[in-house]
């Protein structure tokens, strides 16, 4: 592990989730309403715990419809929580006006889509500045609007940053774009960028820089960056720590070395088997379609689906029992690294899954 | 006889702004049962060329150079003739199979509709046929009956394939068929799609940006940038080894993982793909490129061999034995 991390794992956390449900409501047709059917509610985050330390770059993974993009809108605020706290710097969001006010200066957001984010009749310079005067934000030193916007451009890439000041974002590539949604973040000198797919709409060769751009505003400034991604080896270039998340729930976490390469959920073994390689296609993988929040299992979430349970590993360590019937909680199996198996834990811990720490 | 050859295609789009050169110059050959990728960045020119194996471009667009399909050239073929040969000889799988199907009918009347135009079979017969399509997909043959919300993006994708496979032709293009799928989802789809090429022996084409997909699935892959083939080669080859240097940027951007290499070190280019309006001289790629040298901005790059079956269109190869384009 590096020095990065190691460091930032003794520090409190600066953002912290705990026991965050988000809930959709589904809608009825008034035909079916009248016949007594009952509207299905998606359970989009069901249940997450979750810590990002200071300067810590946090992957959190899954397939589409398993809840990281609503988890990620949840803290930033943009979804409301039937359930649960999130905490920034220890104190809960949401309690104080003048807390969330600072929080939203200190926590910022990278869209998926740079050209969704920007908008399209704002020039550069008009798109960076607007956070800082929504914040009345000035420099100590009494630096002008113009000096923070043109740091905030610089330190994004974008050099030199003058010459884009009155350019529109049509005029850029996306990447550049991507870059000024970066700037808008950093004019704000946040402590947390929660960065939602940040390079999937972007060309592959354009990619790398980006991501080198993040990895960087950590080393620089200790920007701690929760990074939503469906792409494992995206995690594995810049994450220190991964979390999968599977229907809703955290169903593994840890360092990114051992989780990507010595994964003990079955469904993070399964996202590892479908990322293409050569030859790959031989390989078993899960069949089916991704599940649906509005009807999630009893028992292990994922037990429908568990090659485990489908082959009888299950069956005989004497576990598939608990699989079907208990919801379990996430496991320390290893030094920092948890997860939500009853056969993983039979399997660390020689016995039952009851003996270990559960969180 | 190749079952696709295409002959120094040129493409000029005609717009307001002026001609833009979408292709400049590709060749490229698939024999029967193989499977040849084509990669490459937005605007590269690999849709275009898609559009131009089956003569879909827009009036106005200058094409030339040769589409040869089983010897028959595409490009001087009569209307009745291309209307016959499209779908029953060469059939496209479409990228974004949600807006590809007509939302008020039934995938079964969708897909009869293309067996019986071409004259193939009655609507009756037509209808079982469709129904050992949609099995041959892995879809129960009762969804013939479904409307196009009715079903997963898996599952529209699927019928896509269905309706390529349609009127059995020899050669198959997918132009992006997984791009907008989720991950467990596009491995289903892509080993469908190479379960059913080795299983019908079909020519296939495989378009997309994804690198890493392209190696799973094909015998050899050509690499396109600004509008021309940079390299080519067998397909584990040119992406474990590439012998151009955008191959090797372009392949760091799927690591492999568990690789030290690639751990907390994300890389990529500088700058962006050249617009096709603005393309540099010299070697197109020499702006961007780390190698770039001082030849490079002044001499266009022929695709030099670059070891066995292997080609690549850089200044830095020995000039040995030229290979034509």
């Amino acid at each position: 592990m590096s020095e990065v991390a190691s460091a930032s794992e003794r520090r409190a956390p600066v953002l912290e989730v705990r026991d965050l449900f988000v809930t959709f409501q589904g809608r009825l047709g008034l035909g079916a309403g009248l016949a007594g059917k009952r509207a299905a509610t998606a359970r989009a985050v069901d249940g997450v715990n979750l810590e990002l330390r200071p300067g810590e770059v946090l992957a959190l993974a899954g397939e589409s419809g398993c809840g990281k993009t609503t988890l990620a809108r949840t803290i930033m605020g943009l979804e409301r929580p039937q359930r649960g706290e999130i905490l920034f710097e220890g104190q809960p969001i949401g309690g104080n006006a003048k807390h969330l006010r600072e929080y939203r200066r200190r926590v910022q957001i990278v869209f998926q889509d740079p050209t969704a984010a920007l908008n399209p009749r704002q020039t550069i310079y008009e798109s960076v500045a607007e956070g800082l005067r929504i914040h009345g934000t000035t420099d100590q030193d009494g630096s002008s609007e113009e000096r923070l916007v043109a740091r905030a451009l610089a330190r994004s890439g974008m050099r030199p940053p003058e010459r884009f000041f009155l350019s529109y974002p049509h005029e850029l590539s996306g990447g550049q774009r991507q870059r000024v949604v970066i700037a808008g973040c950093l004019v704000l000198e946040p402590e947390v960028i929660i960065a939602d797919e940040p390079v999937s709409s972007l060309d592959a060769s354009v990619r790398g820089e980006i991501l080198k751009l993040l990895l960087g505003l950590r080393d620089d400034f200790g920007i701690a960056m929760l990074v939503v991604t469906h792409d494992l080896g995206l995690a594995w270039t810049i994450a220190d720590r991964v979390a999968v998340m599977y229907l809703g729930r955290v169903v593994e976490i840890g360092p990114t070395e051992e989780v990507l390469t010595r994964p003990l959920h079955p469904y993070t073994q399964a996202l590892l088997e479908v990322v293409p390689e050569a030859g790959g296609l031989s390989r078993p993988f899960l069949s089916g379609e991704p599940p649906d929040p509005t009807r999630i299992p009893d028992g292990c979430r994922f037990h429908p689906r568990c090659p485990d349970v489908a082959s009888g590993a299950a069956a005989a360590a004497g576990v598939e029992g608990g699989c079907k019937a208990e919801d379990l909680g996430l496991l320390e199996l290893r030094p920092g690294h948890l997860a939500a198996c009853h056969l993983a834990g039979v399997r660390a811990g020689g016995g039952r899954p009851d003996g270990l720490r559960q969180t | 006889m190749s079952v696709l050859s295409v002959r120094d295609l040129e493409v000029v789009y005609a717009t307001q702004a002026g001609p833009i050169p979408a292709v400049r110059g590709v060749s490229l050959e698939i024999e029967t049962g193989e499977v040849v990728g084509l990669a490459g960045e937005s605007g590269c020119g690999k849709s275009t060329i898609v559009n131009a194996i089956l003569r879909l471009l827009p009036p106005g667009t200058t094409v030339t150079g040769e589409v040869l399909l089983s010897g028959e050239d595409i490009l001087t073929m009569k209307p009745g003739r291309l209307r016959a040969v499209r779908w029953t000889e060469a059939s496209v799988v479409f990228q974004g199979a949600m807006h590809a199907l007509n939302p008020v009918q039934r995938i079964g009347d969708q897909l009869a509709e293309a067996i019986v135009i071409h004259g193939r079979a009655g609507e009756r017969e037509a209808l079982v046929r469709v129904g050992s399509l949609l099995e041959q997909v892995g879809l129960p043959p009762r969804r013939l009956r479904d409307y196009p919300h009715e079903l997963s993006g898996g599952q529209k994708q699927r019928v896509m394939i269905a309706m390529a496979l349609a009127c059995s032709p020899t050669l198959v293009i997918a132009d992006e068929p997984t791009t907008a799928l989720d991950v467990m989802v596009q491995a289903q789809v892509l080993r469908l799609l190479k379960d059913l090429q080795r299983e019908l022996g079909l020519a296939m084409l495989f378009i997309t940006h994804d690198l890493s997909v392209l190696v799973e699935v094909c015998d050899r892959l050509a690499i396109m940038y600004a509008g021309k083939i940079v390299e080519e080669g067998p397909s584990v080859e040119v992406f474990g080894k590439p012998a151009h240097p955008y191959t090797e940027a372009l392949a760091a951007a799927f690591p492999a993982i568990g690789d030290p290499r690639f751990r907390r070190a994300p890389s990529g280019l500088g700058g962006d793909p050249p617009q096709p309006d603005a393309i540099p001289a010299g070697c197109a790629f020499h702006p961007r490129c780390p190698l770039a040298f001082d030849e490079c901005p002044e001499t266009v790059p022929d695709l030099y061999d670059a070891g066995e079956r292997r080609r690549a269109a850089c200044l830095l190869i020995p000039r040995g034995a030229k290979v034509s384009t």
